[in-house]
């Protein structure tokens, strides 16, 4: 007797996002990258089409990190001195599909750099690189809105995905991402009400859902990972089912959340039982980008080359089909 | 398929007897489909409907034991698709494999390797479970190696091998140990069958087609080997062997093909460890019963222990902690106390930095019903009131001459009201548990 399949018929796709603008569209990227646009869970392509790969976009910072372990920073160099030198780094050497510009010097408890500056760091970056560009502040409300705007405009064309908006903090950013073309991250706390909510307020103001990616707020493994993994898997589930208000594409911070872990940063003088420190912060942080990969990830932002180039070649295995 | 209460009450005698306890027939039919009651109580009911609902009773999934009663690895018994519909059961098993061409010293320098990887997180101990013996030489090369091993660990033992007289012999010197045998297709499943059989061992099922598996698991029942496990070959692209795990566990669950409802298994092939930890990582997510390994680093074990650790934890029951005072190092009546919730996560996650820190510290933990410091606030479990009334029961104004105490950064907004109600002074710590240290040295 043969097996006959159990195959999940969905009614519903994922939203196709697209960030980026070449010349011939008013950017000056060389090429764009599309996410999202999925008809099934991830990797069963015999239940709907993929048409879009997952993508990794690199992390950088406007400001030197102060707080990131010397396996992370080693594997980068000088660079990170410098988000230009860093962004051409992580195009070149890398090869990363997207860079993410986090201003985390704007912060008020750091450097408060001033917008000028702030905005001269996203005009030099994106004149450097040819690929894609994700925008994040620092994350403290008011000073995004003072800062985010104007960089948003001075990118202007160019189709960037910036954020971040929450539940009582979307409206300047979202009108900024609108008069100016670009594409918007919805952040909400592991809490799949609020993710619909604040996409149904962010459509409510006219900026169509395709331009919207959910930030799940997703935790390192080992640091509640399963919580953003489950309401991963529930907003993908419904979204499939039909519900318009979930069927973004998802952007998952990772390598912020993983090198914060203990794991990832510890050295193997303080845990000799946890193994060698390079190969155990590279993997925590592919593996947490692994197994939300498994959940429906269609954006992971992460830091360390090696984690990064790891994640692609599986990225590529799995997409093989 | 699950019977429901109407289902179950059509094979009842639908007298309304009240024997069973139950004020008619349909409420005892709706009592025995949330298997609430069991069908013991009616003492009329038919032989039809005792074999129907018996069959109900067995697990989409059977259960598989691996081992001796002291290091048994239970795995299947799964009943959801998606660990939010209800929770994963029995975490995935996870083992290496040693080669018999390995010399024998190297084996035990392995094993003495493997039997320090568990480590201590969140209040739970992780540990591996299984040790895979893999045949590459001759029947009595491998049945030494099993002897060699078997009088060195205690844990589960997979028996890697096509020989059927090396397996006998193996499963001679392992005789209660109930090791898995590794694998029977469509050529040796008579006579692994048997030898499993005669062994009261569970069985691997290695089947060359899709096709051919309800085939085997079929036969082997009929051999009179009920405990099956089903191998998929990794050597496939990794989307088809997701694809086909996904598919056997919707076969079992959503169809109830008893054919195909066992645990499946995961053989990695040799690849860079790095590599072979993040595929691992997808089956611990898409319903691996067992994975054999053959990396044993302690990062990529560490990793892959901790995502079966976040994988399988019960959703509806955050890991909580005991809720009161705990010393942490040696205190006295002028250490700081500081507070927290009681979700395991947080508490181990603060109390790892209190005792980096090197500072005698209190930690009060307040029943926030295993949530986070946030979340909890949210949610009103992590309020003044709760802090307050947690300090006076705790015992902490005996043991302390101060009245400081410290609270996480993230709830500072609470800082007046507690200090209202608590008669306490409220100091506002830093937001993540990261600061702790620093936070604790600036304090003396």
């Amino acid at each position: 007797m043969a097996l006959e399949l159990v195959k999940e018929k969905w009614s519903n796709a994922v939203s196709t996002l697209t960030i980026g603008a070449i010349k011939e569209e008013g950017g000056t990227r060389q090429k764009v990258v599309q996410c999202g646009g999925e008809e099934s869970l991830p990797f069963l392509f015999s239940e709907g089409k993929i048409p879009h790969r997952p993508v990794i976009a690199m992390e950088i910072l406007d400001t030197p990190p102060d707080d990131w372990p010397l396996t992370l920073t080693s594997a980068l160099g000088s660079a990170i001195k410098n988000p230009v030198e860093w962004a051409i780094k992580c195009e070149k050497e890398f090869k990363a599909d997207l860079l993410c510009l986090r201003l985390a010097g704007a912060h008020p408890d750091a450097q408060n750099k001033p917008v000028d500056h702030l905005v001269k760091v996203v005009i030099d970056v994106l004149k450097v690189t040819t690929i894609p560009l994700i925008l994040v502040g620092c994350g403290e409300d008011k000073r995004d809105n003072e800062v985010l705007p104007r960089c948003s405009q001075a990118a202007k064309g160019e189709k960037i995905l910036i954020g971040e908006v929450v539940q009582d903090n979307y409206k300047t950013l979202t009108a900024s991402v609108l008069a100016d073309g670009h594409s918007i991250i919805a952040q909400s706390p592991i809490d799949i009400n609020i993710a619909k909510q604040l996409n149904i307020l962010i459509t409510d103001m006219s900026l169509p859902h395709e331009r919207i990616a959910i930030n799940p707020t997703v935790g390192a493994l080992g640091y509640g990972l399963e919580y953003a993994y489950s309401i991963m898997e529930r907003a993908r589930l419904a979204a499939l089912s039909g519900d318009k208000m979930l069927a973004m594409p998802f952007i998952c911070f990772v390598g912020y959340e993983a090198w914060r872990a203990k794991e990832a940063k510890a050295l193997v003088s303080e845990f000799p039982s946890w193994g060698a420190e390079l190969d155990r912060g590279v993997t925590w942080e592919a593996l947490t980008a692994t197994a939300f990969l498994q959940s429906g990830a269609n954006i992971m932002v992460m830091r360390h080359p090696k984690s990064a180039e790891l994640v692609r070649n599986h990225i590529d295995e799995l997409m093989r089909g | 398929m699950a019977l429901s209460g109407l289902d179950i009450y059509k094979l009842l005698p639908k007298t309304n007897c009240r024997e069973c306890g139950f004020p008619t027939c349909l409420a005892f039919a709706l009592s025995l489909a949330k298997k609430a009651v069991s069908l013991e109580k009616c003492p009329y009911v038919s032989k039809e409907a005792k074999q129907a609902l018996d069959a109900q009773s067995q697990p989409p999934i059977r259960l598989a034991l691996i081992g001796d009663e002291k290091n048994k690895s239970e795995i299947g018994n799964e009943t959801v698709m998606f660990r939010h519909e209800e929770k994963f059961h029995h975490p995935a098993a996870l083992g290496f494999i040693i080669e018999d061409s390995l010399l024998d010293t190297e084996i035990k320098e392995r094993l003495l390797k493997i039997g320090k990887l568990h480590f201590e997180r969140v209040g739970q101990h992780l540990k591996t479970d299984l040790i895979a013996i893999k045949q590459t030489k001759d029947t009595q090369r491998f049945i030494d190696v099993v002897t060699l091993i078997s009088g060195l660990t205690s844990v589960g033992i997979v028996l890697m091998s096509q020989d059927t007289k090396a397996l006998a012999g193996a499963l001679k010197i392992l005789a209660g140990k109930r090791p898995l045998v590794y694998a029977a297709n469509s050529q040796t499943i008579a006579d692994l069958s048997a030898l499993a059989k005669e062994n009261a061992s569970p069985l691997a099922i290695k089947a060359e087609s899709w096709d051919t598996l309800p085939e085997l698991t079929k036969k082997a029942n009929e051999l009179g080997v009920l405990d099956l496990v089903i191998d998929v070959d990794t050597k496939n692209q990794q989307a088809k062997v997701i694809a086909e795990m996904t598919q056997l566990r919707r076969l079992a669950l959503k169809k109830a093909n008893r054919a195909v409802g066992y645990p499946l298994m995961c053989v990695m092939d040799k690849l860079a460890s790095q590599a072979e930890v993040i595929r691992a990582g997808d089956y611990i997510a898409k319903y691996a019963g067992i994975i054999l390994l053959n990396t044993f680093e302690e990062w990529a074990v560490l990793a892959l222990l901790t995502l079966r650790q976040n994988i399988y934890t019960d959703p509806q029951k955050p890991l909580q902690i005991e809720s009161k005072l705990y010393a942490i190092g040696n205190t006295t009546e002028n250490s700081p106390a500081l507070v927290t919730t009681n979700f395991s996560l947080t508490y181990y996650t603060v109390l790892g930095e209190v005792e980096a820190s090197k500072v005698p510290t209190y930690i009060l933990s307040v029943n926030t019903e295993g949530m986070s410091v946030l979340t909890a606030w949210a949610a009103e479990k992590f309020t003044p009131e709760k802090i307050a009334e947690s300090l006076k029961k705790s015992g902490v104004e005996e043991k302390l001459k101060h009245r400081n105490l410290i609270i996480p950064g993230y709830v500072a907004v609470m800082s007046g009201d507690l200090e209202e109600k608590s008669g306490w002074k409220i100091v506002v710590g830093p937001k993540e548990a990261a600061g702790i240290p620093t936070f604790l040295k600036n304090l003396s």
